[in-house]
C-alpha cells in the first residue's frame, strides 16, 4: 500500500505527541515518585512531604490531565490530517 | 434498624436493580454479546471500565495493605492506575480501529498464525480464571460478615446473580450492570472517607485532608496535640517501633521500581480491560473512554491512601496502651470474625502493639476465654512485644465503625463491596465465555457454526466460567495470593510487547511473536514458580536476578520478550502484504 505523504506526516506527529506525553509519564511517576522519592521528601507540600505525595497523589492525577490532553490533541489532529471519522 | 436489616435492604435493593438490568439488556446477536453492538456512550464505558477494573482486592484491601506498609504501598496506586496511559495512548484506539471481538483473535490475525491465536487463548483463559477465583471468594467473605451467612451460601449466591446478566445479557448486560455497581462502589467508598475527613482535619476532602492539620474535634478524637496528620502518624509509627510512615519502606528502590513496571505494563495487557474499548461507536470515543476511565479510577485511589493514613492512625491510638475491657465494640465485634486478636504476652491487661507478627500464622481460637473476655488463640507466641494481630482486609470494612457512622454507612459498605467484586467477575467470565465461543468453538472446531449456534455456546461457556469460579470461591486453593503476581507478570510479559509491536511495527513476523511470547512468558512463569512454589524458603532479595522480587518480574519478561520479538523479526520473512496493509489501516480513523 502507498502511504501518501499526509498520511506519514499525521503518523509521525502522533508519534512526537506520545513520545512527549510518555516522557512526562515516566518523569513524574518513576523519577519524582520513586526514584528521587527520598530526595524530593526534603521539600513539604503542607503537610505532605513531595517525593510521598508524588506517589500517592500526584502521578495519579497527571495521568488523567495526560490523557485528556491525548484526546484533545488528537482530535484536532485527525481533523487537521483529514483522517476523522465521519 | 440493626446494621444487619440496613445490610439485607440495601443488598437486596441493588441486587434487585443488577437483575433488572440483565433483564432490559438482553442479549440478540453475537455482537451484543461480545462487544454491546459496540454502542456503549465513552462515559458510560469509562464507569464500567472502571468497575470492571476495581475489584474487591482494590476496594477491600488496598488501603489496608497501604496503611500496614506506607510508602511501599505507593506502587500499587501508580502501578494499578499508570497503565491506563499506555492503554489510552498505545492500544485502545488502534484496537478498536480493528474492531474485531477478542484479544486472541487480533493476535491471531495480525500475526497471521492459528497458534499463536490458541496461545494467547491459553493466556487470556489462565490470566481471567486466576483473578476470578479472589473474586468469588471477596463475596462470599462480605456475606459472611455483613449478612451473617455461611461464606459458602455466600459464594453461591453471588454466582447465582452473576450468571443471570452475564449469561443472559452478555457484553450488553454487563456493561450496564457495571455502570450500576461502578456508581455503588463509589459512593460507598467515599461516604465513610469524607466523614473521617471531617471528624479528623475538618476538611471534606480526603485527598487534601489527609496532609493537612489535625482538627481540634480530631486532637480531641485522638487524644493528641495539634500539627500536621502524617507527622503525627510518622511519630507514632517511630515510637513504636515502626519506620516513618512517608519515609522509604521496607522495598528496595529498584523492586519498587520494577513492580510498579510490571503493574502497569500488565493493567494494560489484561484482556478484560483492553476488551472493553472494543464497546465503544467510535476510535475518537475509545480514546476518550480511556481518560473517562481513569478519571473514575482515580477517584477511588486517591482516596484510599488517605483513608490508610486515616485508619493507621485511629488505629494506633484507640488500641495501643488501651485497656482490653475498655476496648471499643468494633473490637470485639471483628474479633468475633478472627480478623482480630490480642493476646496478653506480659499480663497487664493492656493491648500492646508494636512491629512484628504478635503469634504464628493466622489465629485458631482455643475453645476457653481468656480473664477478660477475650478469645484466646492456640498459636504458637513470637517472642516480640506485639500483642495485636489484625487482618489487614478489615482496615477499609470497619472504617465506619471505627468513626461510629450510622448503620445505613455501614450497610452501603459491604453492598460497595459486593459491587467491586460482581463487576469485575462478571468481566473475566466474558473473557473466557468469548475465548472459548469464538476463539475455540467458531474459529477452530466449527468455522460453519450458525450465528445462534455461536450465541448458544458463548452462554454455556459464560455458564460453565461461572461453575468453574464458584468452585474456586468455595474451595480456594492455598495459592491464590501467589498467583496474582502470576496474572499480571503474565499479560506485561506476553500480550504487552506482541500487541504493541503489532500495531507500531509492521515488520514484526509471526516467528518474532511466538518466539517472544514464549521466552518472555517461559521466562516470567519459571522465575515466580521457583520462587513461590518451589522454594519459597529462598525467596528473599539475596537470590533474586536484578534484585527483582517474584511481584516485578514481568518488566523483565517483557523486555526479554521485545529483543527476542524483534531480533527473530529481522531474521524472518516479513509479513505478506495484506497483515502490513491492515497494520497500516489501525493507524488512521477513518476507513481510507
Amino acid at each position: 500500500m502507498e502511504v501518501s505523504p499526509e498520511l506519514k506526516a499525521y503518523w509521525k506527529q502522533n508519534l512526537t505527541y506520545v513520545s512527549i506525553l510518555l516522557a512526562i509519564w515516566f518523569v513524574v511517576s518513576y523519577v519524582c515518585g520513586i526514584l528521587l522519592a527520598n530526595s524530593l521528601d526534603a521539600i513539604k507540600l503542607g503537610g505532605f512531604p513531595l517525593g510521598f505525595w508524588f506517589a500517592n497523589q500526584g502521578s495519579e492525577i497527571t495521568f488523567v490531565i495526560l490523557i485528556a490532553v491525548y484526546v484533545k490533541l488528537m482530535n484536532k489532529l485527525d481533523i487537521k490530517y483529514d483522517v476523522h471519522e465521519q | 434498624m440493626s446494621i444487619l436489616g440496613w445490610t439485607w435492604i440495601i443488598v437486596g435493593l441493588t441486587f434487585s436493580l443488577y437483575i433488572g438490568i440483565a433483564i432490559w439488556a438482553k442479549a440478540k446477536s453475537t455482537g451484543d454479546f461480545y462487544v454491546a453492538a459496540k454502542q456503549i456512550h465513552p462515559v458510560l464505558n469509562g464507569m464500567a471500565t472502571g468497575a470492571d477494573w476495581m475489584s474487591a482486592a482494590s476496594f477491600i484491601s488496598m488501603a489496608g495493605l497501604i496503611s500496614f506498609i506506607g510508602r511501599d504501598g505507593a506502587m500499587y496506586l501508580m502501578g494499578w492506575t499508570g497503565g491506563y496511559v499506555l492503554l489510552a495512548m498505545l492500544l485502545a484506539p488502534y484496537l478498536r480501529k480493528y474492531g474485531k471481538y477478542t484479544v486472541p483473535m487480533f493476535v491471531g490475525e495480525r500475526y497471521y498464525s492459528q497458534s499463536a491465536r490458541v496461545v494467547a487463548v491459553i493466556c487470556a483463559i489462565f490470566v481471567s480464571f486466576t483473578y476470578v477465583a479472589g473474586q468469588m471468594r471477596g463475596v462470599g467473605v462480605v456475606f459472611s460478615r455483613f449478612l451473617e451467612v455461611p461464606i459458602n451460601t455466600g459464594v453461591v449466591i453471588g454466582m447465582a446473580i452473576v450468571f443471570f446478566y452475564a449469561v443472559m445479557g452478555g457484553m450488553k448486560g454487563i456493561t450496564y450492570t457495571q455502570v450500576a455497581q461502578y456508581c455503588v462502589l463509589i459512593v460507598a467508598y467515599l461516604i465513610p472517607a469524607i466523614f473521617i475527613s471531617i471528624m479528623l482535619t475538618g476538611n471534606p476532602i480526603p485527598q487534601i485532608a489527609f496532609g493537612g492539620s489535625l482538627s481540634e474535634g480530631g486532637q480531641r478524637l485522638l487524644g493528641t496535640d495539634g500539627g500536621y496528620l502524617l507527622d503525627k502518624l510518622n511519630m507514632l509509627s517511630t515510637d513504636l517501633g515502626f519506620k516513618e510512615y512517608t519515609g522509604q519502606g521496607a522495598k528496595s528502590t529498584i523492586d519498587v521500581f520494577m513492580i510498579t513496571f510490571a503493574l502497569m505494563v500488565g493493567t494494560a495487557g489484561l484482556p478484560h480491560i483492553i476488551i472493553r474499548f472494543f464497546t465503544t461507536p467510535t476510535i475518537k470515543g475509545a480514546r476518550a473512554s480511556a481518560g473517562w476511565a481513569l478519571l473514575f479510577i482515580a477517584i477511588l485511589y486517591t482516596t484510599a491512601p488517605a483513608v490508610a493514613a486515616f485508619a493507621r492512625t485511629n488505629m494506633i491510638k484507640t488500641l495501643h496502651q488501651k485497656e482490653y475491657t475498655s476496648a471499643p465494640s468494633w473490637f470485639k465485634n471483628w474479633e468475633k470474625t478472627g480478623l482480630i486478636a490480642w493476646v496478653d504476652k506480659d499480663g497487664d491487661g493492656r493491648i500492646n502493639y508494636a512491629p512484628g507478627a504478635p503469634f504464628k500464622g493466622k489465629p485458631a481460637y482455643a475453645a476457653e476465654k481468656g480473664a477478660l473476655g477475650q478469645s484466646t488463640v492456640s498459636n504458637a507466641l513470637t517472642d516480640n512485644k506485639n500483642e495485636l494481630y489484625v487482618d489487614r482486609d478489615i482496615m477499609v470494612l470497619a472504617n465506619p465503625e471505627i468513626a461510629n457512622l450510622p448503620a445505613w454507612v455501614v450497610a452501603l459498605v459491604a453492598a460497595g463491596g459486593l459491587a467491586a467484586a460482581l463487576s469485575t467477575a462478571a468481566g473475566l467470565l466474558l473473557v473466557i465465555a468469548s475465548a472459548v465461543s469464538h476463539d475455540l468453538v467458531k474459529n477452530v472446531m466449527a468455522p460453519n457454526i450458525s450465528e445462534k449456534g455461536e450465541l448458544l455456546w458463548a452462554r454455556i461457556a459464560a455458564g460453565g466460567a461461572v461453575c468453574v469460579a464458584g468452585y474456586f470461591g468455595i474451595h480456594p486453593p492455598g495459592f491464590v495470593a501467589q498467583v496474582v503476581a502470576f496474572a499480571f507478570g503474565l499479560a506485561a510479559s506476553s500480550f504487552f510487547p506482541v500487541i504493541l509491536l503489532g500495531i507500531f511495527w509492521k515488520r514484526a513476523t509471526k516467528e518474532g511473536a511466538m518466539a517472544g511470547m514464549l521466552t518472555g512468558m517461559g521466562f516470567t512463569a519459571a522465575y515466580i514458580i521457583y520462587f513461590k512454589f518451589m522454594h519459597p524458603e529462598l525467596n528473599t532479595a539475596e537470590n533474586w536476578l536484578f534484585a527483582t522480587s517474584p511481584e516485578g518480574i514481568g518488566t523483565i519478561g517483557m523486555v526479554i520478550n521485545f529483543v527476542i520479538t524483534i531480533s527473530v523479526s529481522m531474521f524472518t520473512k516479513e509479513p505478506p502484504e495484506e497483515v502490513q496493509n491492515m497494520v497500516e489501516s489501525l493507524r488512521y480513523p477513518r476507513s481510507m
